[in-house]
């Protein structure tokens, strides 16, 4: 019987073509289409945000009629209303694609499908077949949201003005044309394509780790992919649920969120929240278990306090669910409900400031290479402890009051995201790179990508604090000219931002093209985790023999 | 020495000339960096814990981090230490940045807590006004006080909308943050304000910054908020909860009178058009130099 097994695998000749990717149900490959899946979303989510910023330069409008004009062929005298709505369009899809369609496939299913089985030493995910599955519904996903930028949402003009949030009534009686329901058709396939991964991640990691690899030995990286799944298992089915009610108050003449017959808008708000906040924890934790990993690799040293860490994040996790109301605090929630949301927000603090000290702590005392992964992880450290701190303000309702749905918000969470987690992404993309195409890339493009990118997007979101303090509301297409001066300086920080990405993309194509090899382990005796024992590029099939941990 | 004095007269009067500018209050500045000008006492205390508390407490912890990573950065990096220590625990240290992050959000909590209860224990109200967010981006203004009819409905509701750039321009007003006619209130009086949307239409938000008041306008539901403005001027907010393709285009303007002021005001209201009652009180404001004739 194990003979035939054994001679059955060597007939198993490796797939090639199309086939070996869209057949696919190897981790590796399939971790690779997520991540060019992810870049190419990126670029597209990019594109949105920089003709944003293009149109909010000056007071006035600038762009966006002549936008609706060439995109859509509207008339003369509709464009100037289309273009309004083009760009709240523009607004719900830039969320939507840099949450579902970058960030995620980049972090979980990237590095996620990559390097949890490499890490753990097992052969491959638990279901590889289903893993497949999750990787393609990305793709119908990615299309219909583009299709709902394209088709009727208000009479007479195109695509879901509604931000990412959909909340209803905006999302119902507002866009009573096709576009939102393509965009929550979108959400659902993007949510089931995300609860097969989690389901495919917690079976992997619960019952694939070799030999001796106890929960409390395992790397940080493949404890932030379990807690952040965990959370998606958790949340999405929520978000299933609120926009397919959604979806019938559409269509079915259900009225869930419809006021003058008995439904409350402010459910909507609740559910949606119930999932949304978990949702930007799903964003950010995986990216605490990169930085982790390089921090450590860079410094010579083992992580600092690695239980204080693995069960900071279950922390988060588990009190990211019960702190969703604080996105509510002006909806009129009774006071004794915000105090209890206030307090709830406010504690998450603590596990978040636990991790930014124990990287600090792992690099005190070490010896510290500065190679382009560890910059952008340092990067990460300072950036997201801004990001960290207008959190904490945020937190207090009472301040709240005069934030809420103003640019110190916008500012608060591209700190966290588009300067935490994207920079964790860079940092982990220059982190395995080598290992992942076996190829060493340029350590000067890659510092100078992080030098461009760092000054950019500083540029773009400090000054959103002022304004939001100021008073400026988020979502504007058009503002009083008070706030013209640092929306100018924002916007050309988004210019300079469009830089760093050609030079990431110029990085790539520069690595590609000189096909330096890669060492199997290229970062030395700081890089310990077992990815690193394996050649670079891994084989096609990884641990034949478990490995076996001490 | 003269040029140096004149240089430092010019750059005096550089830095003094946003704070003169102040008078124009009830809005933003250019390159304004922190939160509009306070005339109620629920801004006040805005001001005081965001400005003296929150403010320096995120500066220093940002700050400490930043050193903290300079000081790695610089003594332990691999040509200063080239032989890394393998310390991984320290339970003090690790105790300690548990327990002083939390008596710090100890320290936030309580007056936190205090201003969510001052904003949300609506107090005995002078008087009420109802706002109504309405689905073609304009705000309706109701005043119950001055009289109801038989069907309970305000005998005073007007409705205010943008007023267009061309006239914002003319008349030497914000464009973007004018309505046509504006809300009227009384100084140091009790406001309480009922915001709803209507039943047909979107969610809304109703705010002022220099009150620090927000909420929410949902179809259905009547959400309230109060005021207490203690000083005469014009305050300007824009709707804050996206709404569709007009979400910019629908500010609110509010002027804070004297009592008297109010009085001939509401008087004229009752008999006369919003607009007129509106021309009444800008004749009055202007006669008294309050308010910029155009």
């Amino acid at each position: 019987m194990a003979t035939a097994h054994a001679a059955h695998d060597d007939h198993h000749a490796d797939p090639t073509g199309w086939r070996r990717y869209v057949y696919s149900t190897n981790h590796k490959d399939i971790g690779t289409m997520y991540l060019w899946f992810s870049i190419m979303a990126g670029v597209v989510g990019g594109i949105l945000s920089v003709l944003m910023r293009m149109e909010l330069q000056e007071p006035g409008i600038q762009i966006f009629h002549g936008l609706a004009q060439m995109v859509y062929g509207v008339g003369a005298d509709a464009a100037l209303d289309n273009g309004k709505h083009m760009f709240n369009s523009f607004v719900t899809a830039h969320g939507l694609i840099m949450v579902f369609f970058m960030i995620m496939p980049a972090m979980i299913g990237g590095f996620g499908n990559w390097f949890v089985p490499l890490m753990i030493g097992a052969p491959d995910m638990a279901f590889p077949r289903m893993n497949n599955i999750s990787f393609w519904l990305l793709v119908p996903a990615f299309t219909l949201l583009l299709i709902s930028m394209f088709v009727e949402g208000p009479a007479g003009m195109h695509g879901a003005g509604t931000g990412w949030t959909v909340y209803a009534p905006l999302s119902t009686s507002a866009h009573p044309g096709p576009s939102v329901d393509f965009a929550i058709l979108s959400l659902h396939i993007a949510g089931a394509s995300s609860i097969l991964g989690a389901i495919n991640f917690i079976t992997t990691i619960f019952n694939m780790r070799a030999p001796g690899m106890t929960l409390h030995k395992m790397p940080l990286f493949v404890w932030a992919v379990l807690v952040t799944v965990f959370l998606l298992l958790l949340s999405l089915p929520v978000l299933a649920g609120a926009i397919t009610m959604l979806l019938t108050d559409r269509n079915f003449g259900t009225s869930f969120f419809e006021a003058s017959q008995g439904g409350d808008p402010v459910l909507y708000q609740h559910l949606f929240w119930f999932f949304g906040h978990p949702e930007v924890y799903i964003l950010i934790l995986p990216g605490f278990g990169i930085i982790s990993h390089i921090v450590s690799t860079f410094s010579r040293k083992p992580v600092f306090g690695y239980l204080g860490m693995a069960y900071a994040m279950v922390a988060i996790g588990v009190v990211g669910f019960i702190v969703w109301a604080h996105h509510m605090y002006t909806v009129g929630l009774d006071a004794d409900t915000q105090a209890y949301f206030v307090a709830a927000t406010m504690i998450i603090a603590v596990p978040t400031g636990v991790k930014i000290f124990s990287w600090i702590a792992t690099m005190w005392g070490g010896s510290i290479e500065f190679r382009a992964p560890m910059v952008w992880a340092i990067g990460f450290i300072f950036l997201f402890t801004v990001g960290g701190v207008t959190g904490v303000v945020l937190a207090n309702a009472g301040v709240d009051r005069s934030l809420h749905d103003t640019y110190y918000v916008v500012a608060h969470f591209h700190y966290t995201m588009s300067l935490g987690a994207t920079f964790a992404i860079f940092a982990g993309w220059y982190y395995w790179f080598p290992k992942i195409f076996g190829y060493m890339y340029s350590d000067a493009i890659a510092k100078l990508h992080f030098w461009v990118t760092f000054v950019g997007v500083n540029l773009i979101f400090f000054p959103q604090h002022f304004l939001g303090l100021a008073g400026m509301p988020r979502r504007y297409i058009d503002y009083p000219e008070v706030f013209a001066g640092w929306n100018y300086v924002s916007s050309i920080g988004s210019y300079i931002s469009a830089v760093g990405i050609l030079i990431f993309i110029f990085g790539v194509i520069q690595a590609f093209s000189k096909k330096v090899k890669a060492a199997d382990n290229p970062w030395g005796e700081g890089a310990t985790t077992l990815e690193w024992t394996l050649p670079s590029p891994p084989p096609f099939h990884q641990f034949s023999t478990l490995p076996v941990i001490k | 020495m003269k040029t140096y004095a004149k240089f430092a007269l010019a750059l005096l009067a550089l830095a003094t000339a946003p704070a003169l500018a102040q008078a124009a209050a009830g809005q933003a500045e250019p390159w304004q960096m922190g939160l509009q000008d306070s005339v109620t006492p629920v801004s006040d205390y805005i001001h005081w814990f965001h400005n003296l508390i929150l403010m320096p407490i995120i500066v220093i912890i940002a700050l400490f981090v930043l050193a903290l990573l300079i000081v790695v950065m610089v003594k332990f990096n691999a040509k200063a230490n080239p032989v890394p220590s393998k310390t991984t625990h320290h339970v003090g240290l690790e105790v300690a940045w548990t327990v002083i992050p939390v008596l710090i959000l100890v320290i936030i909590a309580i007056p936190s807590l205090r201003l969510l209860y001052l904003q949300r224990d609506i107090p005995q109200a002078d008087m009420t006004i109802k706002v109504i967010g309405n689905p073609g981006w304009n705000w309706t203004y109701q005043y119950p006080d001055l009289g109801v009819d038989e069907s309970g409905e305000a005998k005073v509701s007007f409705t205010a909308s943008l007023l267009p750039e061309d006239q914002a321009k003319a008349q030497n007003r914000p464009y973007l943050l004018a309505t046509d006619v504006p809300v009227v209130v009384p100084v140091n009086k009790t406001v309480k304000v009922i915001v709803t949307s209507d039943p047909a239409g979107i969610i809304h938000a109703w705010t002022i910054p220099s009150f620090g008041s927000k909420i929410d306008a949902i179809p259905g539901r009547l959400n309230e908020d109060w005021f207490r403005a203690n000083k005469e001027g014009v305050y300007y907010g824009q709707c804050s909860e996206l709404c569709g393709k007009d979400h910019a285009f629908m500010p609110i303007e509010l002027h804070v009178v004297s009592e008297a002021d109010f009085k001939a005001w509401s008087e004229k209201v009752q008999t006369a058009s919003a607009e007129e009652a509106r021309d009444f009180l800008f004749a009055m404001l202007q006669a008294k130099g309050q308010l910029a004739s155009n």
